[in-house]
């Protein structure tokens, strides 16, 4: 065990704090749930990735630069103190990207990975449909093979930022006799092809980000299948494991609105309900425990372990972690919690009714809480199904 | 950055986990619950044939020389065995006291007596008037007014202090500060108090979290195994999440308890903070488990007979021992709320 950072892991620290510093946009963009802010994020992340710093643990042939993930997780720490813009292409960069490093084929790797880095593609998620959500495996969109192409017909919904999106990955049934997982194919689909058509959902923050997706005949070159034809189901696995376990949301995140929190506790501290200060305390040592486990997950891995069941504790974790830090700022901002940011007397405080938006999320997407706690049950502990 | 254990460090905690599962089963610790001093001589050299009270002595001494990150796993042993002979007070509180202490003539002898099994230290501190396993004690380290005691047992008078774990043995202690008695003046004597307390907090924080998986894994053991509506009960959803809910929360106390070995070990300024830190959640975890294997047991584990209680009660005493969970609350608290507190990303370590 040595919890210090090397020279080289400091030096890059440096690096990293100081582009940030310098580049970081003065004033925060818009939200990235309107196509104004979708296109503002994705002008930062061009601007990120010129920088070098939009796929750290990349390998530099895809626009990274051959990070480790300790290093990442310096980068991270590094991005969030420096309160930069969140990550518009978050399911392409975090979820899609490593299955695409351990599934695809270097045509494929270098046809889709450079542009996913660089935001010039935005990636929405293709899992959930009507009748598929908790239950994935009841998947019914069909991808029939047709000579080179894929026909797919059918619907996705509940696709973040997919009314903007370029691309959509997703579980399509290749065997339409098939059942459950089997017969499962992961597919790589522009979301402009002919037969493809969005349709914008509004969320609980008022915002058209949200999208259901219908095929109706769309032709999807065979080139784009990811892993092999009736494998999907592993293949979505291995980005589901990345998803809940590690990339998606590190722990500076946690640990940014923690110390936020604070902040506003010592602001606030003499008007409120003295007891609340027990539980901002609490959401920083979670915080401080998440950040924690996060390192010695990566340490694990860099010592060639891999991410398993254990996924699902993290999910957990974080998504109930980042509720409870929100809903203990709302309670401390009393009355003006409820403000819009236009509303003047918001003063500023906007922002953690945003974040609580988001957080509600959390429990739901990337599987929810509940199935997690099955996970755990049935895989951690042993128990029977 | 390696926040792993060496493979040594993890071949120690599974022989001393062998050792303890055959050595000290359910059946062993209630026969020395009804023992008048609830202590087991033979046991107590068996352990320190393993070299456990001396883990912390310098090899000179006799001892393994071995630091927190080490110690950490072998109280998290310790706990899952529902052991509780006093490992605590004497291995990771009294033998760093004395090996810091400066004063040879008073430490080395009592060290290589630790090492050897020959000697039981119990230790004092502030944050409680009582002080455990007194009567087996071959030296009180006692608390006076910033100063350090050593007081021979003869030289005090013991009041037993009965209490929910029959394992926990508490005395008050009536005794005399004399100027023979003195082995640490105010000022060094109070940093070596406060450096005993995180110690043995971390300590206590580490055997607690044995108790929570101990208490899990029973508790898992007894759903797969239970049927009711012609199924085990571990299939119903609302004992998985029960479940699934407390083992979040062990397994996140458990970084917090390994970092702060690392901070103790290392003498990191922080360390207190991580200290406390570890114990509350730790406790916390502990304490969660106890309440969530007693429901998962139902009626049955609401017994004397049933053995969920022995690892429920060591996760009420521990939590209460070296520091309650109010104590490492406030520190924390004031720590993180400090307005020169360094917060946020980056600040971990």
């Amino acid at each position: 065990m040595d919890l210090r950072y090397s020279a080289e892991q400091e030096a890059f620290r440096r690096e990293a704090r100081a582009w940030l510093a310098a580049n970081v946009p003065k004033e925060p963009l818009h939200s990235f749930d309107t196509k104004d802010g979708f296109e503002e994020h994705r002008a930062w992340e061009k601007k990120l990735h010129a920088g070098g710093f939009a796929m750290v643990p990349w390998p530099v042939e895809y626009g990274g630069r051959g990070a480790d993930l300790l290093e990442w997780l310096v980068f991270e720490e590094e991005y969030y103190r420096a309160a930069a813009p969140g990550r518009v292409n978050q399911n392409g960069i975090f979820l899609l990207g490593p299955t695409l490093m351990e599934y695809g084929t270097p045509e494929q790797k270098a046809r889709f990975l450079p542009k996913m880095a660089s935001s010039e593609e935005v990636w929405a998620q293709g899992w959930s449909e009507p009748n598929a959500g908790s239950d994935m495996a009841a998947i019914q969109a069909t991808a029939i093979r047709d000579g080179d192409a894929y026909v797919l017909r059918g619907q996705k919904t509940w696709a973040s930022r997919g009314a903007f999106a370029h691309w959509m990955f997703g579980l399509f049934r290749t065997d339409p006799e098939s059942k459950r997982h089997h017969g499962l194919s992961f597919l790589l689909i522009p979301l402009d092809l002919p037969g493809v058509s969005v349709r914008p959902i509004r969320k609980l923050n008022g915002k058209a980000a949200f999208a259901e997706v219908f095929f109706d005949g769309a032709r999807v070159p065979v080139a784009n299948l990811l892993g092999a034809e009736g494998q999907g189901w592993n293949v979505a696995m291995s980005t589901a494991g990345f998803e809940r376990g590690l990339m998606l949301r590190s722990p500076a995140r946690f640990q940014a609105t923690a110390a936020r929190l604070v902040e506003l506790w010592r602001e606030n501290a003499g008007r409120c309900d003295p007891s609340l200060r027990r539980r901002v305390v609490e959401c920083w040592v979670a915080a401080e425990a998440y950040t924690l486990d996060t390192y010695r997950t990566v340490s694990r891995l860099l010592a060639g372990g891999k991410i398993g069941a254990e996924a699902s504790l993290n999910k957990i974790f974080w998504s109930e972690l980042d509720l409870r830090m929100h809903e203990t700022a709302l309670e401390i901002l009393g009355w003006r919690g409820e403000l819009l940011p236009e509303a003047d007397e918001a003063l500023g405080v906007g922002e953690w009714l945003d974040g609580y938006y988001f957080a509600l999320a959390g429990p739901i997407y990337a599987g929810t809480n509940e199935i997690q706690r099955n996970v755990i049950a049935e895989r951690l502990l042993g128990l029977p199904r | 950055m390696r926040f792993l254990f060496d493979e040594d460090q993890l071949a120690l905690q599974e022989t001393v986990r062998d050792f303890l599962a055959g050595e000290c089963p359910p059946a062993r610790i209630r026969e020395l619950w009804e023992s008048e001093s609830g202590r087991s001589a033979a046991l107590w050299g068996k352990l320190a044939e393993l070299g456990i009270p001396g883990l912390a002595v310098p090899e000179a001494h006799g001892g393994l020389g071995l630091d927190e990150t080490s110690a950490v796993l072998i109280h998290e042993e310790l706990g899952r065995a529902g052991l509780a002979e006093p490992v605590i007070a004497t291995a990771a509180a009294a033998a760093p006291l004395l090996a810091e202490l400066g004063d040879a003539a008073v430490a080395a002898p009592w060290l290589e007596r630790i090492a050897a099994g020959e000697a039981i230290v119990a230790v004092g501190h502030a944050g409680s008037p009582l002080v455990a396993d007194a009567h087996v004690a071959q030296l009180l380290l006692l608390p006076h007014a910033g100063e350090v005691h050593a007081v021979a047992p003869a030289d005090a008078q013991l009041v037993a202090q009965p209490a929910t774990d029959p394992a926990q043995r508490l005395f008050r202690v009536v005794w005399k500060p004399r100027e023979a008695t003195r082995i640490a003046a105010a000022g060094r004597g109070a940093a070596l108090l406060a450096a005993a307390l995180d110690r043995a907090a971390l300590a206590a924080a580490a055997q607690l979290v044995g108790v929570a998986d101990h208490l899990v894994a029973m508790a898992a053991t007894y759903a797969c195994q239970r049927q009711q509506f012609g199924k085990p009960i571990g299939s119903f959803q609302a004992v998985k999440h029960h479940l699934a809910t407390v083992k979040v929360q062990v397994e996140y106390a458990r970084p917090a308890v390994h970092r702060a070995a690392w901070s103790v070990a290392r003498a990191v300024p922080e360390r207190a903070l991580h200290v406390s830190m570890a114990k509350l959640v730790a406790a916390e975890a502990a304490a969660s488990a106890a309440r969530t294997a007693l429901q998962v047991h139902g009626a049955i584990g609401y017994t004397w007979e049933q053995d969920l209680h022995i690892w429920m009660r060591r996760a009420w005493s521990l939590g209460n021992a070296w520091g309650t969970s109010s104590f490492h609350r406030d520190r924390v608290s004031d720590a993180v709320l400090d307005p020169g507190a360094r917060l946020g990303p980056g600040t971990t370590f």
